[in-house]
Parts: structure tokens; sequence; C-alpha cells
């Protein structure tokens, strides 16, 4: 029985969220959204003795909570599909060792999130698991010091660069009664519009969300006030009205649906340049804030679009431009 | 299967396109301002350290010529202290070339690159990677230095 | 009085030729600090820098610029004595007390302190 439509729009009959959680830093527990985490920590170091060991903390107690409030007892859940920013995506790795669950890592730089959840929603909806858990982690202090500079090096950071979200955010689904259910998963190609600034992230991966939100679009009959809400994962100050103009010229008006998480997650006056960025981006916005405005029915149809850039420091200083890639899920209440 | 001429001309033409468009819709950083903030901070650091050599002539009995060592020094030893005390990273996001160009640049590169490795241990962590931003520095400056001075010397020998 | 405002203001515009090239240009921070350097020695090889320095005192020894002056006069002075090879061995004489400086100082400071983010 044919699950999908057009090229890559996976389609899931049965699939819903059953409990989800996160996980911050102090800066994203003093921004706006700071009612919907479960969990903020004032310590960037989150009592750890390392960076890395901070970010696998958090991805740790994002995992515990999403299982315990799902109420799906550990020995149920089938399999954990997770990935991250950092090499060998040890913060994902490192928590399978201590989850102890079937293990499947993932890396789509920020657009993780939205990869895992489809790949979770696409092995129960197959009937290879009952439960799924999916999440992924970001910390700001880990992706500097693989990705830019030191700490505590004094570079000076232009206008339209992006501050990684220290978090992470995980979630269960399975085939329950009750819960908001996936219903689409739309699958991005790789995009590369020659940026090669490895600080414009947002100019880079837009046309990656557009192609794929066009796409979404397209495979599925819907149009953008088909939702109540699309946010992309972080395309940021500079990415939003990118690929709000570049949606507008492909004839989709996104004008009274669109935000992105980059943007929800830090106020005006938080000095995060452009907004921000990372796989807890899009992954904290949508498992603590989207999914709990789902809950309470204050929205009921939203499309999440993470997005990912694929560079590497050595890609970066071998002049190569960055490759990008977006993966959207829809996620939706049941009509009452 | 590969791509035709004219499909990869249309593909750059696209790209093109894209970055300018991108290039308008950009903030880009405020050239005048930070020329502005960077000569003050530059300067102020410059007032500092000949500040800093007048001491050492005037109060340690050293040269105009032995006064510039322990200057360079003493100001190295302050940028790694405000370094290690999370300061220096600020007034770089500030200041950008006024606190990266000084010699107090140069060893808050050495400095923030060796604390932040510092987790992966004193040998493999910060010996290994004390040097990752000023490396180039030193390498370039040896190099030129020996280019120079070759030059120079040849010159006076023909 | 007359050395400090030529240190403050020569300081000052070393800096904004660093910044100018950061911001207009793709050059990253350590492209600039080594074009600066290499500058320097250029200069002192035409005989230009040291006047700079009697003029500007530390607004041209505290720069990186003079990093790569420091480099070539160690290298000369040597050559002077030992011919070509003396090149090689006198590079680091007189920079020795600035990077013996940055490598204890640094070190001590990734024992003392924790990075803060």
């Amino acid at each position: 029985m044919k699950k999908f439509l057009g090229q890559s729009t996976w389609e899931f009959s049965e699939v819903k969220i059953l409990g989800s959680a996160t996980a911050v830093g102090p800066l994203e527990g003093e921004g706006p959204l700071k009612n919907d985490f479960d969990v903020i920590h004032e310590d960037l170091h989150i009592g750890q003795d390392t960076w890395e060991k901070a970010e696998r903390k958090l991805l740790e107690e994002a995992f515990d909570l999403a299982i315990k409030k799902s109420g799906v007892p550990k020995d149920k859940i089938n399999l954990m599909v997770a990935g991250d920013l950092l090499n060998q995506i040890i913060s994902a790795s490192f928590s399978a060792n201590y989850l102890q669950l079937p293990f499947l890592g993932v890396y789509g730089a920020c657009s993780t999130s939205m990869e895992s959840l489809a790949i979770a929603a696409s092995f129960v909806e197959a009937g290879f698991a009952d439960n799924v858990v999916a999440g992924c982690s970001s910390h700001n202090a880990t992706a500097e010091k693989q990705y830019r500079y030191p700490t505590e090096y004094g570079s000076q950071k232009p206008p339209y660069a992006q501050w990684t979200v220290t978090g992470a955010g995980a979630t269960v689904v399975g085939k329950g009664l009750v819960g908001s259910r996936v219903k689409y998963a739309t699958i991005g190609k790789v995009v590369d519009m020659g940026i090669t600034d490895p600080f414009d992230m947002g100019s880079a991966m837009a046309p990656a969300a557009v192609e794929t939100i066009a796409k979404h679009f397209n495979d599925t009959g819907r149009t953008p006030n088909d939702y109540d809400l699309i946010v992309t994962g972080d395309l940021a100050g500079v990415g939003y009205p990118i690929a709000k103009q570049m949606l507008l010229e492909r004839g989709y008006d996104m004008s009274k649906v669109y935000n992105d998480c980059g943007l929800m997650i830090y106020s005006s006056t938080q000095k995060v340049f452009a907004g921000g960025s990372g796989c807890a981006s899009s992954a904290v916005v949508t498992y603590g804030h989207i999914l709990k405005q789902l809950k309470e029915r204050k929205l009921n149809k939203v499309l999440v679009v993470a997005t990912g850039a694929l560079l590497s420091p050595i890609t970066f200083q071998q002049s190569e431009s960055i490759p990008c890639i977006a993966h959207a899920v829809a996620i939706e209440n049941e009509e009452e | 299967m590969g791509k035709s001429t004219g499909q990869k001309r249309k593909e750059s033409e696209e790209k093109r396109k894209y970055q300018q468009m991108t290039k308008k819709m950009r903030p880009n950083p405020p050239i005048l301002l930070n020329s502005l903030k960077a000569f003050l901070v530059g300067g102020a650091i410059s007032l500092l350290g000949q500040g800093i050599q007048n001491i050492y002539i005037n109060y340690f009995d050293f040269s105009k010529e032995q006064a510039g060592n322990p200057t360079v020094a003493t100001l190295i030893f302050i940028s790694a202290l405000l370094t290690g005390l999370g300061v220096y990273d600020n007034l770089g996001q500030f200041a950008g070339a006024g606190s990266a160009v000084p010699v107090t640049g140069f060893a808050n590169s050495i400095a923030s690159a060796a604390i932040e490795h510092k987790s992966e241990g004193l040998v493999l962590g910060v010996g290994a990677n004390m040097f990752k931003l000023a490396g180039s520095v030193i390498v370039f400056g040896v190099v030129a230095a020996f280019i120079v001075a070759f030059i120079k010397t040849l010159i006076k020998l023909l | 009085m007359g050395t400090y405002w030529a240190a403050f203001l020569v300081g000052g515009l070393i800096c904004v030729v660093g910044q100018l090239l950061l911001d207009l240009t793709k050059m990253t921070p350590a492209h600039v600090m080594s074009t600066l350097v290499v500058a320097g020695a250029v200069l002192d090889g035409l005989g230009l820098y040291e006047p700079l320095i009697e003029f500007a005192g530390a607004g041209a020894t505290v720069p990186i610029t003079s990093f790569g002056n420091a480099l070539v006069h160690g290298a000369l002075a040597e050559a002077e004595q030992h011919g070509l090879i003396g090149i090689i061995t006198g590079i680091f004489e007189v920079t020795s007390a600035g990077i013996s400086a940055a490598i204890i100082f640094g070190f001590f400071a990734a024992l003392l302190f924790k990075p803060k983010g």
C-alpha cells in the first residue's frame, strides 16, 4: 500500500505524539518561551566538567523526561533516533549508551529534529516499532569550539551571524489514542546556492527551506493558509525574509502563518545577533512551545520545517560553498 | 548522468542572482562605526603600552631599546588574565581589530585556545592546540622575515 | 606628551587597517593578522618601520606588525655577523620575549581558568 505522495512526502495514518520534553540553558530560559520548557539550567556548564558533557546531560534529561511524560514504559520503547552537531554525533551516541535503547544515529545538522521525527514516525507507521523516541541537542559552547573559535577568543561576529541554541528536545511517537498526529513528512534534497560565508547561515539555508516547503504544498495539494502556523527551524533574521520573498515569488503567500524558531526563541533585547540556530532551535521550540499550543488547541495544524547547513570546518577552509537541506513535518490535531 | 553546459550555465546564473539578492537583504557590519571603535580601542591599548614602557624606563632603569621587551610581556600577561576572566571576548566583539591587532590579541588567541582545550588534557589539549589561531601569524612572520632578510643580505653581498 | 598622542594615533590607525580588511574583504582574523605581520616585515626591509617606532613609540611596537619588524631585525643582526646562515639563527632573538610570555601566561591561564562561553 503506497504511503507516499510525489517523490518523497510520507503520509502517516496512525502516528501520534505521545509525550515530549525539552531542557535548555540560561539564555533560552530567559527568553519569551521560558514557560514552555520543562527544565531550565542557569549554568551553561550544566554542572559538568566540559562543554561536551554538558550537552550530553541536556539530551539525556530531555529523553528521560519525554519517555516519562509519554507514559510508555521504557522497555516498550523499541527504538531511539537521535543526532546532534558534534563530530561523530557524540552527544547522541553517548546518550544512547545511557538510555540503553536500540539506537540509530542521524545527522542533518540543524535539520536533525525533523529528520529524526520523520524517521521515527515512519518506523511506527510501517510496523517496525510500536513506540520510538526521537531527539536532538545543541550547545552554544560546543558549537563555537568545533565550528568557529574558542569561546574566550575575542573575534567580532557580524550582525547577520546566529547564536547556537543551548538545549535538547525529545519526543515519543507511537500509535496511541490521544495526542497530536504526525500527518506528513516531506524529505528535502540538498540545495547549494553558492553561499560561502559560514557566518551567513540564513542565506545559505533559505533556498533549501523554500524547496522543501514548495514540494510539500505540491505533493499534498495544501496551501499556506491550510496551516495555523508554518515555522522554519533557524533561518532567523536574515533567512526568514529571504524565504518569505522566494515563496511569494513561487505563488505561496506565507504572510499570515509564517514564523521562524530562531526568531521565536530569543527576545529582541537578548544579544543574539540575527537569532537562534542549532538542532535545538527547532527542537525546543517545537517540542516545548508548539506541541503545548497544539495540546491546548490554540493551534491545530502546524508545519515544522527544520533547516540544516551541511558544512564542516574543513569544507570551509577548502573554499567550498555551503550545501543545505530542509525537512518538513506536519503535526495536527484530529478534527473535534 | 552529467549536466549539460546549458544547464550548468543556467544554474550558475541562478546562483549568482541569488547571491546578489542575499547581499542586498543582509544587514552589513557598520563599517564606519567599527573602524571608529577599532581606532579608539587600538589607540588606547597602544597608549597603555606607551605608559608601561615609560614606567620601565623611568622606574626600572631600562633603556629605550631594552624597555620594549618587558612592555610586551606585561601586555601579554594582562591579556592572558583578561582572557581567563572571560572579559576579552566581550572586548573583542566591541572592538574587533582594535583588540585583535595589538599584541594583546595575539596573547588572547593563544590563551583562549589553551583554556578551551584544557578538557582534552595538558599535553594533547593545551599543548597541541595552543597555537590553533596564532600559528599562522608565527609561520608567516618567520617566512616573510626570512625572505626579506635573505633578499637584503644578498643585495648587500652583491 | 607628544609621544602619547603619536602612540594613540598610529596604534589606532594600524587597527583601523585591520578592521577594514575584516569588514570589506572575506579575510578571517587569522588572515588579517598574518598579512599585518608580513607587512611589518616588509616595511622593515624597506627601512620604514624603525622611523615609525621613533615617531610613535608604543603605537608602532604594540600592534602585531612590530612582530614582523622584530623578526627581520633579529635575522639581519645575525646575518651581519655570520652571513646568510645568520638569518635562520637570528630570527627569534628579538621576539623571544613576546612568544615566551604568550606561551607561559597562556599555559598558566589554562591551568587556572575554565572557559565561560
